[in-house]
């Protein structure tokens, strides 16, 4: 961040220039893509003339009307569902699961229903739809509002998983989604709404304005998925992270004055594999983090992919870091993040040799 | 009933012993079977309200039966469609083209031609005669059972058979079970196999037409089993908050593979009553009356086209035959109940009202079943000559890694290398399709 942040910039200096955070971002995507195609509808609960228990929808029902912009039970199974029933309609549905935490009662209508609808029926019908979800942890949401489920999507054959880290990418990745023919998961990492995080929950959080990723163009625009960003250049190491890592990762690695060469990664289905490639066999030495439990999370796949493909580029073994294999603990949620402790001391490792 | 003890100070001292209730179904293989506990009412009994009836004043209909064809043979009541002799006609020639198909692919399964199939024997109404009363361009979302709505349909059977036997000409290009079909220019959703899951996608479907000011209404079927999934919570829920243009068909059809409809319920309450809670219109229907069966759907239709509302329906039958050919229905329930089904066949009841119009006979029924059979033994060459299962005509290897994603991603490229690969290690002379 210190490349790109801007000292006490105030929000819209430049001509044309609006700075945005991540709400405001995804929301401008939203109604970016229901003002260009009468075929977005967004759902969820609490989404309608609330606009979003994270306002991400707000104002989007006075624009649009309560048929493209509603409410809906407490029931994710049917949120799924329905959007199953209205993708194969035409419809473009864009469902909203409150917490990635809520979204296991609709896994059976995404897993063998939405992810599978082009394969069994071969290409009679699809589900283009775009399920976004809040998830991640660091805002005492205890073990129910606070998990990262990403890797159970990935597992599944026909799903695309999609993750921004910035707002201007939340915009650009989001609309990509929408108009993608195949079902999407959105997360959204909810730590990261208003400003980035450096891992270090107790100083105060530095708003998205004044970073320059808060540089949000009106309009239209697009991010392609599959496609990860380069964040920092550097020589040390590759890291490989997303979501809220993206940021404690680089903060740790500028203050231990590390140069790596962080990844974002913004799509884990379809992975850029190319780049990932690219960055390890430039620096040799790997470091995988994430905010998820660590068996089978994500960074499994990762680390198997990277010494599959690039282990005679390997000077030292792949590290992860990542959350302990615990239910996300509330008054120990500090503990449980992968901070800048538990980062700074696999870079330690990996540099050691 | 009478207080029982409380509180006593020694934990479960004085205190009756609690029992769980496991349903037991009325008869086991062996057992004589008696259905005199099955209310049957006389056909024309029921009312037939209004189309825009409010569910509340209704209640009656969810717990009564809705029959039309009497002991007589002859069409009864309100609820008779006065449908034309020649859509009678129609209807009885669509089932008996169902049965003649169920009974050359049940022997086509047992010849080793493929690996799974499915009959809908004496259920036949229930998806003929409902997807009659439906217009054409009506989505429907079917379960597993309901290959009569394709036929009354038009799809062509040998698209059915291909399905079926997962050849080169299955145009769903080997991927799916057999029975499993999925027909977009029938408005015919794709078949999942997972059970109920179709039933919140009708109604998503339904909410899509009503959104877009559409004038389509959507259909559902669902075993009586199923009904106990969430998903069907989900659907009925999300019907009537939206008031969705949506039918939502519960084939209660006794059993689901070897558990009896109890397990979903049956012992307290039935299945149309079901709608009651959630405020949908509720019908219960004798399954095995054809007419009945096209009058409680065109009566929900009509419902849902005039934005009235959504309907629950139950149709309530009887499974003839086993669940699938992977089950023998010998092993849990008596073979008597088939013969002892009080509301009899639904092709004999429809077959002996023609007769009893004036407009049929044996001789004309005769060559109508022989010409069925013949028809469909024909195509099944046809088809055969696409190939039968497991016997290497399918479709490209390379099609496994088609649709999973509308392009192809990279980890998926290289799989789809590997696949190609192996392929030539084992035959390394070359297949012509490989």
């Amino acid at each position: 961040m210190s490349e790109t942040q801007t000292k006490d910039m105030p929000a819209g200096t430049q001509d044309g220039e609006r700075r945005l955070n991540m709400i405001e971002a995804i929301n401008d995507a939203l109604d970016v893509s229901m003002g260009r195609d009468d075929d977005v509808v967004v759902m969820g609960e609490d989404v309608g003339y609330f606009g979003g228990v994270f306002r991400c929808t707000a104002g989007l029902q006075d624009k649009y009307g309560k048929t493209r912009v509603f409410d809906t039970p407490i029931n994710e199974c049917g949120i799924i569902a329905v959007a199953v029933g209205m993708g194969a309609y035409g419809l473009r549905p864009v469902p909203e699961i409150q917490f990635a935490d809520y979204i296991y009662p609709g896994l059976d209508q995404l897993i063998s229903e939405a992810a599978r609808l082009r394969y069994r029926s071969a290409g009679e019908y699809v589900a283009p739809m775009t399920v976004r979800s809040p998830f991640g942890g660091g805002i005492f949401g205890g073990q129910t509002h606070s998990q990262s489920p990403e890797a159970i999507f990935t597992h599944v054959s026909g799903l695309k998983t999609v993750i921004p880290a910035t707002p201007y990418d939340a915009k650009g990745l989001l609309i990509s989604c929408i108009e993608d023919n195949d079902p999407v998961i959105f997360f959204e990492p909810k730590r990261i709404y208003n400003g980035p995080f450096s891992g270090y929950y107790d100083k105060p959080v530095q708003p998205w304005k004044k970073f320059d990723a808060s540089v949000v163009p009106e309009g239209y625009y697009k991010i392609p998925l599959g496609k990860a960003r380069q964040v920092t250049e550097g020589d040390r190491l590759t890291v490989l992270a997303y979501g809220t890592m993206v940021h404690v990762v680089e903060a740790v690695c500028r203050e231990k004055g590390v140069e790596a060469d962080i990844l974002d990664l913004r799509t884990l289905v379809p992975l850029d594999i190319e780049a990932i490639e690219a960055s390890i066999e430039r620096t040799g030495r790997c470091l995988i983090v994430h905010e998820a439990t660590r068996t089978s999370g994500f960074g499994a796949e990762l680390s198997a992919l990277v010494t599959e493909r690039c282990f005679y580029h390997l000077e030292a073994p792949v590290e992860r870091v990542t959350g302990f294999d615990t239910p996300y603990p509330h008054s120990l949620e500090w503990a449980y993040f992968p901070g800048p402790i538990r980062i700074g001391e696999a870079i330690d490792k990996i540099l050691k040799d | 009933m009478a207080d029982r003890p409380q509180g006593s100070a020694a934990e479960g001292e004085n205190r009756p012993r609690l029992s769980l209730h496991v349903p037991e179904p009325k008869f086991r293989p062996g057992d004589t079977v008696d259905f005199s506990h099955i209310d049957v009412p006389e056909a024309g009994s029921m009312a037939r309200p209004d189309e825009a009836c409010d569910p509340a004043e209704m209640r009656d209909l969810a717990y009564g039966l809705v029959r039309v064809l009497g002991d007589d043979d002859k069409a009864h009541g309100p609820w008779d469609p006065k449908l034309d002799p020649d859509t009678l006609r129609a209807m009885l020639g669509h089932m008996a083209m169902t049965r003649a198909f169920d009974e050359r692919m049940f022997r086509g399964q047992r010849q080793g031609k493929t690996s799974f199939y499915m009959k809908c024997t004496g259920e036949e109404a229930t998806s003929v005669s409902a997807s009659m009363a439906l217009a054409g361009d009506d989505m429907v979302f079917p379960s597993y059972r309901q290959q009569g709505i394709l036929i009354q349909r038009g799809y062509p059977l040998i698209e059915m058979i291909n399905q079926i036997y997962s050849n080169k000409g299955d145009k769903l290009k080997g991927r799916q079970l057999p029975i499993m079909y999925s027909s977009r220019e029938h408005s015919f959703f794709t078949i999942s196999g997972n059970l109920a899951t179709q039933t919140p996608q009708a109604v998503g479907w339904a909410m899509a037409s009503a959104m877009k000011g559409d004038s389509r209404i959507a259909a559902t079927w669902v075993g009586e089993g199923s009904t106990a999934e969430g998903d069907f919570h989900s659907a009925c829920t999300f019907a009537t908050v939206y008031n969705a243009p949506v039918i939502l068909n519960v084939i209660n059809n006794q059993w689901a593979i070897s558990s009896f409809s109890g397990f979903a319920g049956a012992e307290r309450t039935t299945f149309a009553a079901r709608a009651l809670g959630y405020g949908l219109a509720g019908l219960r229907v004798d399954g095995n009356d054809a007419l009945a069966c096209y009058a409680a759907e065109r009566w929900a239709a009509n419902r849902a086209r005039a934005n009235a509302g959504p309907t629950l329906i139950e149709f309530f039958t009887y499974r003839a035959e086993g669940h699938s050919t992977s089950d023998d229905p010998s092993g849990y329930r008596s073979a008597q109940e088939r013969s002892e089904w009080p509301l009899g066949d639904p092709v004999m009841r429809l077959k002996n009202h023609l007769i009893a119009l004036g407009e049929w006979d044996e001789e004309r029924q005769e060559k109508m079943d022989l010409e069925a059979a013949e028809h469909v033994k024909k195509v099944t060459k046809e088809a055969e000559a696409n190939g039968i299962l497991g016997h290497g005509l399918h479709h490209p290897f390379r099609t496994m890694f088609e649709d999973v994603f509308e392009k192809l991603p990279w980890h998926l490229r290289e799989q789809a290398d590997q696949a190609v690969h192996e392929r030539k290690t084992k035959f390394p002379e070359g297949l012509p399709e490989a």
